[in-house]
């Protein structure tokens, strides 16, 4: 993912985004996501797969997430065209590694999407929860914190499971030195990818209006607001 | 072909988002050329779903099973595809809910549709090629997307689309699903919903606050404002990090991503992963005692003022003009 603070713009008449001069970094959600798998493989219960869709330019982002703990890596190598071409690939690597839980990030901060973790859950006929503040596991049973409109929902269901995880479902950890050291040494397999069709594309983008400059209203008057607010933005 | 869009309801009531929904469906059904026709799932009591008639929809389809009592992504979104394969829907309309973007997936995935997810305004029709309009790199752009399936799923942005009132009666028709039990592993144990407050990703106007307040003790007038103005409270992140306020409140590309017509914003500095959730609000009024904060920039009004003055005065004006 392009850095929080990246200016972003488009090249080629506003249709492909411009990554030069880019900084590049795990998706936060997806931090939270690997947080959680190596919290709940540690001591030996199980081990933490990292899977990324992306060409080789990304090798250096997945060797800090094998930095952070995960066992081993692979990378499908081919861009992610979209979230239902990102979904067929997970789904089809996953088939037959008998995961019990697959973690995602809640959203991919630059195209924004919610779709991954349903769309892997559908292609394997399994149980998903697309925004999870917090997961439990027990043997072969999920409790799942997930967020609604206005409040939470908790649930339990069964293994195997995609979860797409939010804020709150594990601090984020920072790799040591010996993580640093040992993940120069863990598998990073590098896979092709299974074919797609492909059924939607985006074709522009644009930056939205900047605003009108800021109207400033004395402290002392701020009944100029309320009249404001009322009979020119009409939002009151 | 027509268009099917499924209205969510909150035990048994529809919220806005769903009427706004019903409304975009019908507009994305006149634009197509196509029926239209509306499925809820659950119980909802007859009179609510009279509702529906009110912006423009008559046929309503009910699915009212013991089985289907809660909400579990995987069984609803089978019985959504099976609703549209039988009423021949080649569109699939939704709210993009916490729960529309656990649906919408599955849904296309069933239906080798296309997916539009979190459109944030009508599409453009041209035979098999629809283009949706939808914000990306946190709101820091728009993109157009071609969707180019025979079929295709879209999600609607809450707070994206305003409902429109076109009456009609309604006539409803109870379906049976098939539901396997397979798609039935998830058991929902507890709801736990915050009653008394306006929720917050469908509030209108939300009055959000930040490290400016100096501590939880300050809150009080924060609330107060909010009642006044019916508005529901956000944060920033390092106010709900130090615990003064709950995570849920929590608002920026880390949190809740919110787009209110009004956006109430004090003592919060700007900082671009806190505008990421909030810039998509249609106005925004910043509160802010330094004026070199960087969210005057993005804001329509601002006062350049200490929180503690300024909250009071704004209660007492708001109050008088509720009351005038
Ligand atoms: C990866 C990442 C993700 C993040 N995600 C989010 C997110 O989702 N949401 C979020 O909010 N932040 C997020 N942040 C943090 C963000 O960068 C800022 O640190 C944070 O938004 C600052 O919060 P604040 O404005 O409340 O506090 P501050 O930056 O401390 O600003 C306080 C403001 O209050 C003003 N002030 C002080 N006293 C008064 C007074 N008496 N009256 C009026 N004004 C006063 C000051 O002038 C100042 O502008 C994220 C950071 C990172 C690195
Ligand atoms: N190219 C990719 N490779 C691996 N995982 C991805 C990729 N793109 C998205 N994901 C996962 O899917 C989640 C949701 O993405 P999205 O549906 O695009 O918002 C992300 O947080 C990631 O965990």
């Amino acid at each position: 993912m392009p850095d929080t603070t990246s200016k972003i713009t488009f090249s080629d008449n506003n249709s492909t985004f411009n990554s030069a001069g880019v900084q590049f970094i795990i998706n936060p959600y997806d931090e939270i996501a690997l947080s959680k798998a190596v919290e709940l493989a540690e001591g030996g219960k199980g081990t933490v797969t990292v899977l990324h869709v992306g060409d080789a330019s990304s090798e250096a982002t997945i060797r800090k997430a094998l930095a952070v703990g995960a066992d081993e890596a692979v990378r499908v190598d081919a861009p992610a065209r979209d979230a239902w071409f990102v979904a067929n690939q997970i789904a089809t690597y996953a088939k037959d590694q008998n995961f019990d839980l697959i973690l995602t990030g809640r959203e991919s901060i630059d195209y924004n999407g919610t779709q991954v973790p349903a769309f892997v859950a559908e292609l394997l006929s399994i149980p998903s929860v697309s925004i999870a503040k917090k997961i439990d596991i027990s043997d072969s049973s999920a409790t799942v914190e997930r967020e609604i409109e206005g409040g939470k929902e908790i649930l339990t269901t069964s293994l195997p499971l995609v979860v797409g995880t939010a804020e709150g479902v594990a601090e984020a950890k920072i790799p040591n030195m010996r993580g640093i050291m040992t993940a120069r040494t863990k598998p990073l397999n590098v896979i092709p990818a299974v074919e797609v069709a492909s059924l939607s594309a985006i074709k522009s983008y644009e930056t939205p209006a900047p605003r009108s400059t800021v109207k400033l209203i004395d402290k002392d008057n701020v009944a100029q607001l309320v009249e404001l607010l009322h009979s020119e933005a009409k939002v009151i | 072909m027509s268009v099917l869009v499924y209205i969510e309801n909150v035990e048994g009531t529809f919220k806005k988002s769903a009427f706004e929904a019903v409304s975009y469906a019908k507009a994305v059904a006149d634009l197509a050329g196509q029926d239209i026709i509306a499925l809820s799932i659950g119980q909802v009591e007859e009179s609510e779903l009279n509702k529906i008639g009110t912006y423009g929809v008559s046929n309503v389809v009910t699915v009212n099973t013991d089985q289907l009592g809660q909400f579990v992504n995987q069984a609803y979104a089978s019985v959504i595809a099976e609703v549209a394969k039988s009423k021949n829907a080649s569109t699939v309309i939704l709210s993009n809910t916490f729960s529309g973007k656990g649906l919408a997936p599955r849904i296309a995935a069933k239906l080798s549709a296309a997916l539009g997810a979190a459109a944030t305004a009508l599409p453009t029709v041209d035979g098999n090629k629809w283009q949706i309009k939808r914000t990306v790199f946190s709101s820091k752009a728009i993109a157009t997307e071609e969707l180019s399936a025979d079929k295709r799923v879209i999600s609607l942005s809450p707070n994206a689309f305003e409902v429109k009132e076109n009456p009609v009666s309604v006539s409803v028709e109870n379906f049976q699903p098939n539901v396997a039990g397979s798609d039935l592993s998830t058991v929902i144990k507890d709801i736990v919903r915050a009653t008394d407050k306006v929720s917050l990703p469908e509030a209108e106007i939300v009055v959000s606050a930040g490290r400016g307040l100096k501590g939880p003790e300050n809150w009080g007038m924060v609330e107060e404002l909010a009642e006044i103005l019916g508005a529901a409270t956000a944060c920033s992140k390092p106010v709900s990090d130090a615990g003064w306020r709950p995570h849920s409140e929590h608002v920026g590309q880390t949190g809740i991503a919110v787009s209110p017509n009004l956006y109430i914003a004090i003592g919060i500095s700007g900082a671009i992963q806190h505008l990421a959730g909030v810039s998509a609000s249609k106005t925004i009024v910043v509160i802010n005692k330094d004026p070199e904060a960087p969210f005057f920039k993005v804001a329509d009004y601002g006062i350049v003022g200490d929180a503690f003055e300024v909250i009071p005065q704004l209660i007492e004006a708001f109050k008088a003009y509720k009351n005038s």
